[in-house]
């Protein structure tokens, strides 16, 4: 790539950053964010805002970075050895890369929400409750309250609320997801980061999960990864395309879908690769 | 078609191999188990239970003493090698699962895994029996506990890697300290198989009767007494069964199909527990 294009480029975004500003805040600030995998750079000099309350999709052929982009936000590739991000993630102006930051604070902050539904091996209410008790101690009442809440706000409690007390392993497929982001929601998050959270579901199902998104919005800044590119025409209302580690175009969803700057964009988005 | 015969005929000889094969190790357990029940079962009386091991002929008498030794050994082994098992499986697991440590733990693991237990009952008669000056149930259970630890390490290792990542990843995204997901998430989806590494582990050393014999000995008299030498069932079979005395002869008979019938309970205990789901 030879610096024209390079110069063009950084002027394409600095006119589609003024043009993107939707009157809300930046929830999270991504910053020249490389990460690596042992010696392999699976993101490169990422740059995106998160709006606040609003839906953005993450998009690109498997293996170009979303879902590492998605695991940085709450730090969880610390579980695993050899694996490091360097630059600066900001959340509501606080670098959450920084060491001294608390992980386990910044997770309960941001929840997560897997491809393949991750109901613990306990009840149904346990589920839910679990997270609850790690940072509130709360009576009974207020906890059945919440427990309540929760599962109400996952559109699950009218299918659950008889069986509180059997196994959350005991749901079909799509209700143990819908009791994942149940108990993601539990512990009062402001950011909700989705791994591809309908894949591995059925078409009602993924339309109940789409529904709930479209719902959550409101209160909570959501990160969603998919496949789907309809999907993400339907939740999201900003799109960020990657390909090859590097953001390669990041718009209003209406314009990558629509009116895409980028040729590339254009070519996965009409089918043409990924 | 000549294709297809040859294939058939291929097919009849290695399926009547294998069939073969299978009945030739099943004759011998069936063989084994029958012995012991025409031998055993005759022998097997209440005064077994009640009785302890008489004097040369032994005609009046029973196991009391070493049945009582047995299960007192077991348990405490078992108290020591469980914990100490289980700590260190989940940190092969969890905490130090990429560590050299836990590499370096794991081959030497192996090992002891299967080391003859005559050696470990020599190793705990140089370090304790030969410097208390006496041998003790507390020695007996100390070798029984070595033998242990690597079982309930290995069981534990592996069920709780079976656990999939993926719960971790959850219970960590909700902000939960490693150890309370580990304590509340991990083991809870790998009870079921610890479990059964822990039966398996009671089932191994109920029979062990090499390293007994440099550290509990023997007793013919009832004793609760950690502190000296205890019987035990396996080293009571093992003098009776070689005595020329037909009524020592006998208890070892049922002495043996004792141990196998609490081995094989174990075993159906540890099968059941394991058809339950292990983790998802």
């Amino acid at each position: 790539m030879n610096d024209v294009v390079l110069a063009d480029r950084a002027a394409a975004e600095e006119e589609s950053r003024i043009a993107l500003t939707p009157g809300r805040p930046e929830k999270i600030s991504v910053r020249d964010l490389d990460f690596h995998y042992g010696d392999f750079q699976a993101l490169k000099s990422v740059n995106l805002p998160l709006y606040e309350k609003t839906v953005t999709a993450f998009i690109g052929p498997s293996g170009c970075g979303k879902s590492t982009l998605l695991r940085v936000m709450n730090r969880i590739y610390e579980l695993y050895p050899n694996q490091r991000a360097t630059g600066e993630v900001i959340l509501d102006g606080q670098n959450i890369l920084d060491p001294s930051v608390d992980v386990n604070l910044l997770r309960s902050k941001i929840g997560m929400v897997f491809q393949r539904p991750t109901p613990f091996p306990m009840t149904i209410f346990e589920n839910i409750a679990f997270g609850i008790r790690l940072y509130e101690q709360i009576s009974v009442a207020e906890l059945r309250d919440r427990v309540e809440q929760s599962l109400q706000r996952a559109g699950l409690w009218n299918e659950v609320k008889d069986k509180l007390n059997a196994s959350g392993l005991s749901l079909s497929i799509g209700q143990q997801q819908r009791l994942c982001i149940a108990r993601g929601i539990a512990v009062k998050p402001e950011v909700i980061l989705l791994d591809e959270p309908a894949s591995a579901l059925d078409p009602i199902s993924t339309a109940k999960i789409e529904e709930l998104i479209l719902q959550l919005k409101h209160d909570y800044t959501i990160v969603i990864v998919t496949h789907n590119m309809q999907q993400a025409t339907r939740v999201s209302e900003f799109t960020n395309f990657m390909y090859l580690g590097r953001v390669i175009e990041f718009d209003r969803t209406e314009k990558i879908f629509g009116n895409p700057r980028q040729k590339r964009t254009q070519n996965y988005i009409s089918g043409q690769f990924g | 078609m000549d294709l297809y015969r040859r294939r058939r005929l291929k097919s009849r000889i290695y399926m009547t191999l294998s069939v073969c094969a299978a009945i030739i190790g099943l004759i011998w357990l069936a063989m084994i188990l029958a012995a012991l029940f025409w031998n055993g079962l005759g022998g097997l009386s209440a005064s077994v239970f009640t009785q302890n091991t008489p004097p040369p002929p032994g005609d009046n008498g029973g196991l009391a003493n070493a049945i009582a030794g047995s299960v007192i050994m077991t348990s405490v082994a078992m108290l020591i090698g469980t914990p100490i098992g289980i700590l260190a499986g989940t940190y092969l697991a969890e905490y130090g699962r990429y560590t050299r440590l836990a590499t370096v733990t794991r081959f030497v693991n192996d090992i002891l895994l299967s080391a003859p237990s005559i050696v470990v009952g020599l190793f705990i008669y140089e370090i304790v029996v030969a410097r208390v000056g006496h041998f003790s149930g507390y020695a007996g259970a100390l070798a029984l506990a070595v033998l242990v630890m690597p079982i309930v390490i290995r069981t534990t290792e592996t069920m709780m890697l079976l656990v999939p990542d993926s719960l971790r990843e959850a219970a960590a995204g909700l902000g939960c300290p490693r150890w309370i997901g580990i304590g509340a998430v991990i083991y809870k989806a790998a009870r079921a198989g610890i479990l059964t590494g822990i039966l398996l582990a009671v089932a191994r050393i109920a029979g062990e009767t090499a390293p007994l014999l440099f550290t509990a000995l023997n007793n013919q008299f009832w004793s609760t007494n950690l502190n000296g030498p205890m019987a035990s069932l396996p080293a009571t079979i093992f003098q009776f069964a070689e005595s020329p005395y037909l009524g020592w002869q006998k208890l070892a008979w049922a002495g043996a199909l004792l141990i196998t019938l609490t081995v094989l309970l174990l075993n159906i205990i540890a099968r059941a527990l394991t058809s339950q789901k292990v983790g998802r």
